[in-house]
């Protein structure tokens, strides 16, 4: 084989490499993205039962109701708008009422249905799509307009 | 006083880092020797005054000196000395300073040990060190010094973030930033190579043993967060494709590749320009999993506050750094002549196909961590990729790599016959089956994947046991010719038959714990018993207790298998007093077949708790396959080719007459 036809060689079965990666990506990109929706995106939009989606907001003060056998009942609110979610399972340390979270599940006859709670690991962190989904609602009071005052803090994992 | 001190120690480290920089590059470009022999001094010294800058953070911190900004964001007198200690790293700004002194610390390295390289090379090889150092220390000068001072000086501290208390996490940090700049090393060589336009052997066996040091490092840092997010987050998760994650996952990707080109290009003198690039994208991505995790831009599990005022610097180092080496690399690159030739089928081709895999591995990984950042910044609605994306696309990839990676070492260089090696593979190929047939008839309604990852492990343990066996002749001649061959063999390749095996046990081991894992999720009251695969597990209770700087509540679980008693589980959940946050010790029990994982909750109304449960199979064999693999990068890395041939000074004197 000639020095030219190997490279050829090479080029080939790197392109052809290339072909199955991105085929792969297209396919699971249509499959497995999660669109990030605030409650009042939710009610605005028609979000179709059973997509998986992500839910931010704040957890509403006094939602949370313990349902037995491991269940967690609890509202989620972008202030403007409230959506019931439920949950089984043990929830992250750092939830609490009043805090930001991020949910991920799907509509199910109209309760959001989560299946994963994010965890946070620091209790001042607010997730920025929960702070944008409360700026959007105009009801945004977080220490966020002052950043470079934000004493929370920056840990590395 | 003291962290004045510190400060000025850093100025001063910016201002030895630009000399650094400056005067040996001018000095390498006119053949000054006097200019050239400023790097040696300079690249001590910025050693030296990192080093006293981390010193006197370090002494604030152990002092609990909360007059200093960053300890009293992040310790407080309460703390055991091991987090105060490790609480110097576990912020933004000090991180900030470990890395640049791992940084200045490899670069005095080379100024010590690298007295038999050509003096041109060693001369810019520590000027871009003092490049990227420089960035380092404007960034932190500018926007994050670690030295700010507080007034009034409050009477304690907000504490170390509870979830940062852990000796995993301790020693996470040091770990992977041993791995990030140790691949700065090779950065630089290869920055240095291209402005001389001239790549060697003698280079190589420069490059290698830094390229290997850093993945050893890598490798251990990504696993003891591994390790840390199994047992603390109690998710009993142990990879959650996390953008955290992958930013430490995609410099080892393209480590491990630059690792394998590095070896043609040392063994075989070619894919010289490649192995450049490699030795480019990897630092680059190296710093993007630096900035990725502190910028704050990606909603991730592990996610932690940050400061987006500071994107803007990280943004326009990334830029110089990445677009200026690799307009370097375009300009220069193409003088850089390659002699060796090789066929498709050969070792070299073998290593290249990894390459190719690893990369492209590494490129899908990428797209998915920033896509949502892509997307958003186009308005295109936000969204989140998560762990399905990445296995549906990584998995994939992983397959034809893993079953070539059995062929590749019973390939020989230069061109090979692809018909002998696969004969010599039909052990590897029986015990595939017989695993596969036996997993299937074990685990019938179990995933594909199951099946598959399980065959492969053994194909992959099988294939690298046949090629020592081929190596040293067992079977083919008497037994002491083959004891005595086992001897000899170096330990270079010792080395590589350890981590090649340390990773069939690895993929065994995440096969198991992501095929078959099965988790119970319920609430408990005293006596209560769940079965979980096999083992019950009866809940004796909980009790509350006190720490050393937070209250504990305690649960008891007994575990039984058919009657008999297996372990007890004592899980906890933790509230630091400081912060009242909360974190959870899962309590884990490991088997030769897989952990008994216990997490306990809080208690309800009714005196019942939330409990969730686990077996997670084979986890055990996931730690032990790392270890194994990162021993095996360590046995390479003691050969004597690295001790005494490294910078061989006749490699380097040959080198230079040829290119006389």
């Amino acid at each position: 084989m000639k020095r030219k036809h190997k490279r050829l060689t090479f080029v080939v079965i790197a392109l052809g490499l290339l072909g199955v990666a991105a085929g792969l990506v297209l396919s699971a990109f249509e499959e497995n993205i999660v669109f990030f929706y605030s409650p009042t995106d939710i009610a605005e939009n028609n979000v179709a039962e059973g997509r998986r989606i992500r839910l931010g907001g704040l957890v509403e003060e006094g939602s949370v109701k313990k349902a037995g056998g491991a269940v967690v009942n609890f509202r989620v609110t972008d202030l403007t708008t409230v959506i019931a979610v439920t949950y089984k399972g043990l929830l992250p340390d750092l939830f609490s009422e009043g805090q930001g979270v991020v949910a991920e599940g799907a509509l199910q006859g109209g309760v959001f249905r989560a299946d994963e709670v994010l965890a946070k690991h620091d209790e001042t962190y607010m997730p920025p799509e929960v702070a944008e989904a409360l700026k959007k609602s105009g009801k945004w009071k977080g220490p966020g307009e002052s950043q470079g005052e934000n004493r929370g803090k920056d840990n590395n994992k | 006083m003291i962290p004045e001190i510190g400060h000025f120690a850093l100025i001063l480290a910016l201002l030895v880092a630009f000399v650094q920089a400056t005067m040996p590059m001018v000095g390498a470009h006119r053949g000054n020797q006097a200019w050239m022999a400023i790097a040696r001094p300079a690249a001590l010294t910025q050693f030296g005054l990192v080093a006293v800058a981390f010193g006197c953070l370090t002494q604030a911190y152990v002092t609990s000196d909360f007059s200093v900004l960053n300890v009293f964001q992040n310790s407080h007198t309460a703390k055991p000395l091991l987090y105060k200690i490790s609480g110097v790293w576990g912020n933004h700004e000090g991180s900030l300073l470990l890395w640049v002194m791992i940084l200045s610390l490899f670069g005095s390295a080379v100024a010590l040990f690298g007295t038999n390289l050509p003096p041109g090379l060693r001369a810019r090889v520590l000027g871009v060190q003092a490049m990227i150092a420089l960035g380092f220390y404007l960034f932190m000068l500018l926007t994050s010094n670690p030295f700010e001072r507080l007034s009034p000086v409050p009477l304690n501290g907000s504490d170390l973030n509870p979830l940062l208390q852990d000796p995993g996490l301790a020693f996470h940090p040091p770990m992977l930033y041993l791995g990030y700049v140790g691949f700065s090393m090779a950065f630089s060589f290869a920055i240095a190579a291209l402005i001389e336009g001239r790549v060697d052997a003698a280079w190589a066996r420069w490059v290698r043993p830094w390229a290997l040091a850093a993945w050893c490092f890598l490798t251990a840092g990504i696993t003891l967060g591994s390790w840390w997010a199994y047992y603390e987050l109690g998710w009993g998760g142990w990879w959650f494709w996390d953008p955290v994650e992958n930013a430490s996952f995609m410099p080892w990707l393209a480590g491990t590749a630059l690792l394998h080109s590095s070896t043609v290009v040392e063994k075989r003198d070619t894919l010289k320009g490649w192995t450049i690039l490699l030795a480019i994208v990897t630092f680059s991505l190296s710093l993007l999993g630096t900035f990725l995790v502190r910028s704050g831009v990606l909603t991730s599990v592990h996610t932690f506050a940050t400061d987006p005022a500071r994107g803007i610097f990280i943004l326009g180092l990334l830029i110089v750094v990445i677009g200026g080496s690799l307009a370097l690399f375009a300009w220069r690159g193409p003088a850089l002549v390659s002699t060796g030739v090789f066929q498709p089928i050969s070792r070299e081709g073998a290593l290249l196909f990894n390459n190719l895999v690893m990369t492209t591995a590494a490129a899908a990984v990428l797209l998915g961590t920033l896509y949502p950042l892509l997307l958003d910044a186009i308005g295109g609605g936000k969204v989140s990729v998560g762990a399905p994306f990445f296995n549906a696309v990584f998995i994939p990839l992983m397959v034809p790599m893993i079953v070539a990676m059995a062929v590749g070492p019973l390939l020989s260089w230069k061109r090979a016959d692809m018909k002998p090696a696969l004969s010599r593979l039909w052990a590897a190929g029986g015990v595939m089956i017989v695993a596969m047939i036996a997993v299937w008839a074990v685990e019938t309604d179990g995933p594909f994947m199951g099946i598959v990852g399980i065959g492969l492990a053994a194909w992959l343990f099988m294939g690298i046991l046949s090629e020592l066996a081929g190596r040293i002749r067992l079977l083919q001649g008497s037994l002491s010719e083959s004891l005595s061959r086992l001897r000899r063999t170096p330990r270079a390749a010792w080395g590589m038959t350890l981590a090649h095996l340390g990773l069939a046990i690895t993929i065994a081991g995440m096969t198991g714990a992501g095929a078959w894992k099965v988790e119970s999720i319920q609430a408990m009251k005293p006596g209560d018993r769940v079965s979980v695969a096999g083992y019950d597990f009866v809940f004796d209770g909980a009790r509350s207790g006190t720490g050393p700087n937070y209250s504990i509540l305690s649960g008891t679980f007994r575990v039984l298998r058919d009657g008999q008693l297996v372990t007890m589980l004592y899980p906890e959940k933790r509230v630091y007093n400081v912060s009242q946050q909360p974190t959870t010790e899962a309590a884990i029990h490991t088997t030769f077949l897989g952990d008994l994982y216990a997490v306990v909750g809080d208690e309800d109304e009714t005196g019942a708790f939330v409990t969730r449960l686990y077996f997670n199979p084979l986890v055990g064999w996931m730690w032990a396959g790392v270890l194994i693999m990162v021993f095996g990068g360590v046995l390479s890395l003691s050969d004597r080719r690295h001790r005494v041939g490294a910078p061989k000074k006749r490699g380097a004197g040959l080198a230079q007459a040829a290119s006389a």
